[in-house]
């Protein structure tokens, strides 16, 4: 079964949800999905070691072959490529990799050369991995898709995936056979796990909702959710020891061994849901 | 004008809970957030909207099924798996390059703009703001920052300066944000995974030119890492502003849609005024 959790707004507990879930199965898979900022390994403690660059195709013009022509810029729907005074320009970062560029030069001046935006990362067994998208680069979505070709079948995966609900949620969440929304109960938390239900819904994805930091003002979010349908599979309270254990990288399931069944628990549901 | 962008790197730092603060501080201002995929500003501020256009910032390629012959050479080519066995586009998977369209032998295909957003601009009692929200799954959320941004730059009177509500993350979106910015604040909290992301938007501040200020907001949570945070910036040349301590009443405040200086939060109030003088004599000196 493939997991995803998410949440449309940042910081409500993805990571410490995904993490707590990997320590609580025996056996599973965890894939770090937020490669702008990865932390499931400040929890995870991996022993990394793999390690692959994450290398994209980008154009490379040759002045010789070149005519100047400028059709590279014109099928270039991303303005990666401009023609000044005969001559390609080229603005890697902001190319989409789609190769329109070499299929539009009639002089056959462009091949492609691989330029490195980031790496992904894994233990030996590869139960671990994350990607890590190279700072200044804009676009994170090719790590993603590298990560998710490593997913293994037959174990639980778990995906923790970026904050928002834009492309790189997609991405991450494509082929999933479970969405995990966490939430917090402040107006913030609803107005955004709003965001995320819509992603899920479109993408006909089931899911489930986790409210964490809950100081009995849960209410709005768990009438939302019995308004649409959705499961709420925990909540967790609010609590400064809480966030005082996640400040030095210790979740709540290394803290208090009750978590442990707890977060089984709530596996157990979804895999009910998956079945259904 | 001086547009100073609040981001953090890692999400729920407190950014929009910050920047609706100093709105009330700060004078001759106007507000941006431009965290399209999930705002939340919109939420604090008592607004009007004045103009809201729909905003088309992708494009999509249609196959016309009578002019298809069905040769394939379109799935060949396209690298996102974009067009389906019976040679229909998948929405999704789309990202509108339109390599398709250039070897299409029956000129079957066309690239069609699509609506990827919608931009406001709203009144408020604390200025012009603007803001946007990205459809649903939607490409192209850099882009609809800038048009964001641009939108307000449209009703800039003579304000002196803008305070842009950032996106977690250090990709598009970010930088979209920070882009010719005089200063970017970044918010942090003192956890072991709020170092890591800080260090990492620090490095983007600094890869585009841009001078990186921080917040350390619930300091108290942690003094360790806090004094981990600040070594961190001592030793690479970013200033820390502001230390806000850690306070169950915020989140109380924000249950009720207020800020925590509407609901009469003294220290959390000295603190944001305190960050707001060294802002603005940081941003002064910086010139």
């Amino acid at each position: 079964m493939r997991l995803a959790v998410l949440s449309g707004k940042g910081g409500t507990g993805k990571t410490t949800v995904s993490a707590s879930l990997a320590l609580a199965l025996d056996s599973c898979q965890y894939i770090d999905c937020d490669v702008e900022e990865p932390n499931g390994a400040i929890f995870l403690k991996p022993e990394l070691q793999e390690r692959y660059e994450v290398k994209v195709p980008v154009p490379e013009v040759d002045p010789a072959k070149c005519n100047g022509c400028g059709n590279c810029a014109r099928a270039c729907q991303f303005h990666a490529l401009a023609v000044i005074k005969d001559k390609a320009l080229l603005f890697a970062e902001i190319c989409h990799h789609c190769g329109a560029c070499q299929l539009s030069c009639p002089t056959g001046a462009i091949h492609e050369a691989d330029r490195v935006i980031g790496v992904v990362e894994a233990d030996a067994r590869g139960s671990f991995l994350h990607g890590r998208l190279n700072i200044g680069e804009p676009v994170s979505i090719p790590i993603i898709r590298e990560l998710k070709r490593r997913v293994q079948n037959g174990l639980p995966v778990i995906l923790d995936c970026p904050p928002g609900a834009s492309c790189s949620v997609v991405q991450a969440i494509g082929g999933c056979d479970y969405c995990i929304l966490v939430t917090e109960p402040t107006p913030f938390g609803l107005h955004d796990l709003k965001i995320a239900v819509a992603l899920v819904k479109k993408m006909k994805l089931p899911g489930g909702v986790i409210i964490n930091k809950a100081m009995n003002n849960q209410q709005m979010i768990q009438e939302f959710c019995q308004e649409n349908g959705i499961e709420v599979l925990l909540e967790t309270p609010f609590s400064r020891e809480i966030a005082e254990n996640y400040s030095r990288g210790i979740l709540p399931v290394q803290a208090d061994p009750a978590w442990i069944s707890r977060l089984q628990e709530v596996y157990s549901q979804v895999e009910r849901s998956v079945k259904k | 004008m001086k547009q100073i962008s609040f981001v953090s790197g890692k999400g729920g730092t407190g950014k929009s809970t910050l920047v609706a603060s100093l709105s009330l501080l700060v004078q001759e201002k106007m507000l941006a957030d431009c965290d399209v995929d999930a705002p939340n500003l919109h939420i604090l501020l008592d607004h009007q909207v004045l103009v809201m256009e729909d905003y088309h910032g992708a494009r999509e390629a249609v196959i016309d099924p009578g002019m298809c012959v069905k040769c394939g050479r379109c799935k060949e080519v396209c690298r996102f798996n974009a067009v389906n066995d019976i040679f229909e586009i998948i929405p999704m998977h789309c990202e509108g390059c339109g390599a398709c369209t250039l070897v299409c032998p029956a000129g079957a295909i066309r690239l069609e703009t699509v609506k990827t957003g919608q931009t406001y601009v709203a009144q408020t009692e604390r200025g012009t703001f603007a803001h946007a929200l990205l459809d649903i799954g939607a490409e192209g959320s850099g882009k609809l920052v800038t048009e964001v941004r641009k939108k307000l730059d449209q009703f800039q009177k003579d304000e002196k300066w803008v305070l842009i509500d950032g996106s977690p993350g250090i990709g598009c979106v970010v930088i979209a944000s920070i882009t010719g910015a005089s200063a970017v604040v970044a918010v942090a909290e003192p956890t072991k995974s709020g170092l890591s992301d800080l260090e990492r938007v620090l490095g983007v501040a600094r890869h585009f030119g841009i001078p990186g200020l921080v917040c350390i907001n619930k300091f108290d949570l942690n003094p360790e890492i806090t004094a981990e945070i600040e070594n961190f910036c001592n030793n690479n040349g970013f200033l820390v502003i502001g230390k806000i301590p850690y306070d169950p009443a915020v989140m109380k405040a924000l249950q009720e849609f207020k800020t925590p200086l509407e609901a009469g939060n003294r220290r959390f109030a000295m603190e944001i005024e305190n960050l707001w003088k060294k802002l603005e004599w940081e941003v002064g000196r910086e010139e």
